[in-house]
């Protein structure tokens, strides 16, 4: 099981909490209409899916409910820290392992 | 190859299975094929002995990091089936269904197919609206699949719990005879003993590090744990690992990697004489030949490449089995895995040319490739030979997610293998 820091509650809980909400800093388009198919689909469908550090998104389900991001490696589904939504994407090589 | 009859069994019974030749050659690889195929599970290997059988294309590479047959192709629940609800997808899975029937034969080598029949389980009013939407969509698609009422799917199998009060009743229940199991193992080693015996190197503990292109932006070949090996096209059928081994390509794709697990309990005697389903609780059963249960359960929730997985999954999916089953409340669980599985947005994979002349993939088989081995085989190496599709993976393409005309058995609540 996954123990997940939740950077609302500060607090580190059991998996069980949580939901998975997939690739994080993925941002919708201002203006959708002026979008070409390229660009839905890059939106919609096209996933990094890395093998390695991860930002992704979960979401406190069972506690306070609310949505942030994480960078987890998906090679050892360690996470190598959680932050909350709208926070810039936090710089690779600064994050240590372990560290929440 | 010595091929397997009565005469050649009998004859090295005598001599005390002593003088059997090696089923295929550990090759090392040549400097340059006409085709590397990148993952020696059952797809690659089927692919490369269709190309062999059928298109007179023998001078092949499948190299895997591995050992053949060890991801998901050695990792799964081995459940066949062909009802899914879409055109496109029932003539996809019927076509590996129909060449299911006689693949032992065809690779002179047992899978042990067994057409058990596959019982999928509904519980509650919307799973039977849809069961029955699907079996009539089989039926005008002339896929097998039948209807079952309560009395009938605890006939089919008795273990099964029917009581009004159970915590996960029992309203009916889809039924296709035809479907079933395979030996998984068989499968990948069946495939691979008639690709060498036609000329095919199967290269295993190589992993491929990148896909090199010419100046015209087509395929030059891969980059190795051996060295760099040319090749006019290279085929990847990477399944949980495509995404990483196409990256190297430039080519990005709709797909993400999620753990998916499965488990077995100790040997017992047969108790269990078909598959059961059940898409809302998420659990899967059937009884191998060796008596062990098997049991398989949805992907965690998040995407990893651990060949993991968490254990409330296997809880969750263990109590869901004892509720429906709970005949089986003290068995014993002798061990667990997990596979890495590649799934796309709408559900159904991809066979499919790539931006990139010259380089194929087959992939986005999810929970669910293993019953589509042969077709999937099939269709990807006319694929690869003609660099066009089959009519029947036709619809399967990459580009489906840029058009919107996706096949979306995600929709069609196909949740499960
Ligand atoms: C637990 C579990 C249960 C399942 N149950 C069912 C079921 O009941 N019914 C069903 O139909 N399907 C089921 N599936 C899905 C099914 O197993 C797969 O869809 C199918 O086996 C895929 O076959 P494949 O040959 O494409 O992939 P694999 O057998 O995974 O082959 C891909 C190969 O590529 C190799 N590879 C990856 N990267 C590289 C690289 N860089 N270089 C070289 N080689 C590489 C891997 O080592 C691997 O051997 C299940 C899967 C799992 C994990
Ligand atoms: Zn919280």
């Amino acid at each position: 099981m996954l123990l997940i820091h939740c950077p609302y509650c500060n607090e580190t809980l059991p998996e069980a909490e949580f939901t998975y909400a997939g690739q994080a800093h993925i941002v919708r388009a201002e203006d959708p209409s002026s979008q070409s198919d390229d660009q839905w689909e890059e939106f919609l469908f096209i996933r990094a899916n890395v093998k390695g550090p991860h930002y992704e998104r979960w979401r406190h389900f069972h506690g306070c409910g609310r949505y942030f991001n994480a960078v987890r490696d998906t090679v050892s589904d360690k996470f190598l820290t959680t932050y909350e939504a709208g926070a810039p994407r936090p710089d690779l090589a600064s994050l240590t392992e372990g560290q929440k | 190859m010595t091929r397997f009859n009565a005469f050649s069994l009998l004859k090295n019974a005598l001599s005390g299975n002593k003088n059997w030749t090696e089923q295929w050659p550990d090759s090392q690889p040549k400097d340059e094929y006409d085709v590397i195929i990148v993952g020696a599970g059952g797809h690659g290997l089927g692919a490369a002995y269709y190309l062999a059988t059928q298109h007179g294309i023998t001078n092949i590479a499948v190299i895997d990091k591995g050992w053949l047959g060890g991801g998901n192709t050695g990792r799964n629940t081995t459940i066949i089936r062909s009802n899914y609800l879409y055109d496109e997808s029932a003539r996809l899975f019927d076509h590996a269904v129909d060449l299911w029937q006689d693949l032992s034969q065809e690779l002179n080598y047992n899978v042990m197919y067994s057409n058990r029949g596959v019982l999928m389980l509904a519980h509650n009013v919307h799973d039977v609206q849809s069961f029955k939407r699907h079996v009539h969509s089989n039926r005008l698609n002339g896929v097998d699949n039948r209807w079952l009422t309560t009395e009938e799917c605890k006939e089919y199998c008795p273990p099964l719990n029917i009581s009004p009060n159970a915590r996960y009743p029992v309203m009916g229940g889809a039924l296709q005879q035809r479907a079933g199991t395979a030996r998984h193992d068989a499968v990948a080693w069946g495939y691979a003993r008639g690709a060498a015996a036609r000329g095919v190197d199967i290269i295993q503990n190589c992993p491929v590090t990148a896909i090199r292109r010419n100046a015209d932006g087509s395929v030059a070949g891969v980059e190795t744990g051996k060295g760099f090996i040319k090749a006019k096209k290279v085929a990847v059928s990477a399944a949980g690992h495509t995404s990483v081994v196409m990256e190297t390509a430039g080519v990005r794709l709709p797909l993400e990697s999620y753990p998916l697990q499965a488990l077995v309990s100790e040997p017992v005697k047969p108790i269990f004489p078909c598959v059961v389903m059940s898409n809302a609780v998420h659990a899967y059963i059937s009884q191998s030949d060796k008596g062990e249960l098997v049991i398989g359960s949805g992907t965690d929730q998040y995407t990893s490449y651990s060949q993991r997985g968490g254990l409330p999954l296997i809880e969750h999916t263990v109590a869901a089995i004892t509720e429906v089953f709970p005949i089986f409340n003290r068995m014993r669980m002798l061990r667990k895995w997990a596979g890495i599985v590649d799934v796309t947005p709408d559900r159904s994979a991809i066979i499919s040319k790539t931006p990139v002349s010259g380089l194929y993939v087959n992939c986005g088989w999810g929970t669910g490739g293993f019953k589509a081995t042969p077709g999937a085989a099939h269709t990807f190496a006319w694929t690869i030979a003609k660099d066009e599709p089959h009519p029947i993976n036709a619809p399967f393409t990459i580009d489906r997610f840029r058009t919107g005309r996706l096949i979306d058995e995600a929709a069609a609540a196909a949740v499960a293998h």
